[in-house]
């Protein structure tokens, strides 16, 4: 996987003050946090949260209405592959290849080198062999990683996944922590939008929001009982016997009960 | 049976008809795709109905009728808005309403007892009467069509595929889709005048439909589609010779039967496959 050069005083993403919202109505406010290169970063909220409309901004889909909002990265969105038409007649190169239009002027073609670098990036997320294959044939870990080559054809440096892990097994899911794990350690900076709390403590940072900013921080330090509160509406269950580690939003001790997260929780584990 | 073929051959116009048919199919099968693929089969229909009215006024006042058919299309597409954002109609009502309008309007003219003859081929077309110059005029706006659209494949995948996506690759959507339309609409134009206002669409959705049930891959649909648009046109225009029967409507009937043909083979080909899978 090709590395960026690390510089430790570069930070990718710099809000300060920062509002967003649509058509002069804000969404999400209170935004002070900076992002350096090679970590990842846990997105927590409830649906409705900002979560979405924090992506919209770093992609420069809508413009700050108050404070400012500094993105120094080449940015990249690998959306929820249950969004994508699986009977579209896309081979999971042609979907590779298009992270090339990013940087290719309105005019020009992807050409043979682009379709080399789509090819390389499918190698990277462990689809070499699947490249001429339809792009709705896959599972939803493959397809996942598929979204994750296009954005890395498009050189990107900073890449907001949003909910990867929905729908995911559990060995999908332990192939898709390591590819993220393998983005940060190549200088990239990952965020992941995500509902799993337990999750998001393995990560470099957390940034909490509920129509703000709520915390942003180490896991260790930003994930107390006041943040959750504050950012699942004051639903959190404390689970006996894991001290420190216990406290999750209520609808995440739900999903326990849901078939199939017992799996995701040991892979979580490894 | 090689007279069978022949003799037709020899008459001008069925030549004639046969040429303008292939430069129609090769063009619709392309961009017809792409209708197929950003689910605008009933947009391109509405835009068929909705320049009518154009060509009609254009017919009678005797001017270029793409120039009156593309004042057409403009006209629906600002009454579109209009009732849209004045009457607070949903989008397929507003189209609905404005497309019926304009059409009644256009049948009006075109049939009114004044009209010159001639004008009612409007409606249903008259691919016997291609003339070089109406082959050559397909010839070149076809040509722009498949340009623009090999320049603009990749980035109508990528939007096709996912438009949220496609805008943080860098491409404007509505630019895109504003320029699909009017290559939709120049196509609709150079075909409107063979296989006529009410039966066009056929040629535009049919064969790309018929391909996307036998193939998954993008470039042999669009194949696949200017193939079946070809043979259905040239047995339609065969059809009309020995049968009698009127040259468009030939056309969209042969074009019909790909498309069956192609169901049925998708169906036979979905429960094959099945039965493999179970055993």
């Amino acid at each position: 996987m090709a590395a960026t050069s690390a510089d430790p005083t570069r930070a990718f993403v710099s809000a300060a003050g920062l509002a967003v919202g649509y058509e002069g109505k804000v969404v999400l406010d209170g935004l002070d946090f900076q992002i350096t290169p090679g970590i990842k970063v846990g997105l927590l909220g409830p649906n409705g949260g900002g979560k979405t409309t924090l992506f919209r901004a770093l992609l420069g889909q809508i413009k700050p209405l108050a404070g400012t909002l500094n993105v120094d990265a080449t940015c990249a969105t690998v959306p929820q592959s249950d969004r994508s038409r699986l009977d579209y007649p896309v081979t999971c190169l042609d979907v590779a290849t298009m992270g090339a239009l990013a940087r290719l002027p309105w005019w020009k073609r992807p050409g043979r080198k682009d379709r080399s670098q789509a090819a390389a990036a499918l190698e990277t997320v462990g689809l070499a062999e699947r490249t001429r294959d339809n792009f709705g044939d896959l599972s939803g870990g493959q397809r996942q990683r598929v979204l994750i080559a296009r954005a890395l054809t498009a050189d990107a440096e900073l890449l907001l996944l949003d909910e990867p892990y929905t729908g995911l097994d559990s060995t999908s899911a332990a192939r898709l922590d390591r590819l993220i794990d393998d983005l940060a350690e190549s200088d990239r900076t990952v965020i992941i939008a995500t509902h799993d709390v337990d999750q998001a403590r393995a990560w470099d940072r957390v940034l909490c929001l509920n129509g703000s900013q709520i915390a942003f921080g180490r896991p260790e330090d930003a994930l107390n009982r006041e943040v959750l509160e504050a950012t699942y509406g004051g639903h959190i269950v404390e689970i006996p016997g894991q001290p420190g580690q216990g406290l999750l939003p209520a609808h995440h001790c739900d999903h326990e009960h849901e078939p199939g997260h017992e799996q995701r929780q040991i892979a979580g584990d490894r | 049976m090689i007279d069978w073929i022949t003799e037709p051959l020899s008459h001008g116009t069925t030549l004639r008809a046969l040429v303008e048919i292939s430069v129609l199919g090769v063009v619709s099968g392309a961009i017809g795709c792409w209708i197929v693929l950003y689910e605008l089969s009933y947009s391109a229909e509405s835009l068929a109905h909705g320049l009518f009215p154009g060509l009609v006024v254009a017919a009678l006042i005797g001017a270029p009728l793409l120039l009156g058919g593309a004042i057409g299309v403009l006209i629906a597409a600002i009454l579109i808005v209009l009732a849209t954002r004045l009457a607070d109609e949903s989008a397929d009502t507003a189209i609905a309403v404005v497309i019926t309008t304009l059409f009644g309007v256009g049948v009006l003219l075109a049939l009114s007892p004044s009209s010159p003859p001639g004008i009612q081929e409007l409606l249903f077309g008259d691919l016997l009467g291609a003339s070089t110059g109406d082959i050559l005029v397909a010839a070149g706006a076809g040509a722009a069509v498949l340009a623009v659209l090999w320049l603009l494949h990749d980035r109508l995948l990528a939007i096709g595929f996912d438009s949220d996506s496609g805008q943080a690759l860098g491409i404007s959507v509505s630019t895109l889709n504003v320029i699909l339309l009017a290559l939709v609409s120049l196509t609709i134009l150079v075909s409107v005048q063979g296989l006529g206002n009410l039966l066009v669409a056929a040629i535009l959705v049919g064969p790309a439909a018929a391909a996307r049930l036998v193939t998954r891959r993008i470039r042999p649909m669009m194949m696949i589609a200017a193939t079946i648009a070809i043979v259905a046109g040239a047995a339609g225009i065969y059809a009309s010779y020995y049968l009698s029967t009127a040259a468009g409507a030939s056309v969209v009937i042969a074009l019909v039967a790909c498309y069956m043909l192609a169901a049925a083979t998708s169906v036979l080909q979905g429960r094959f496959g099945a039965r493999q899978g179970a055993s």
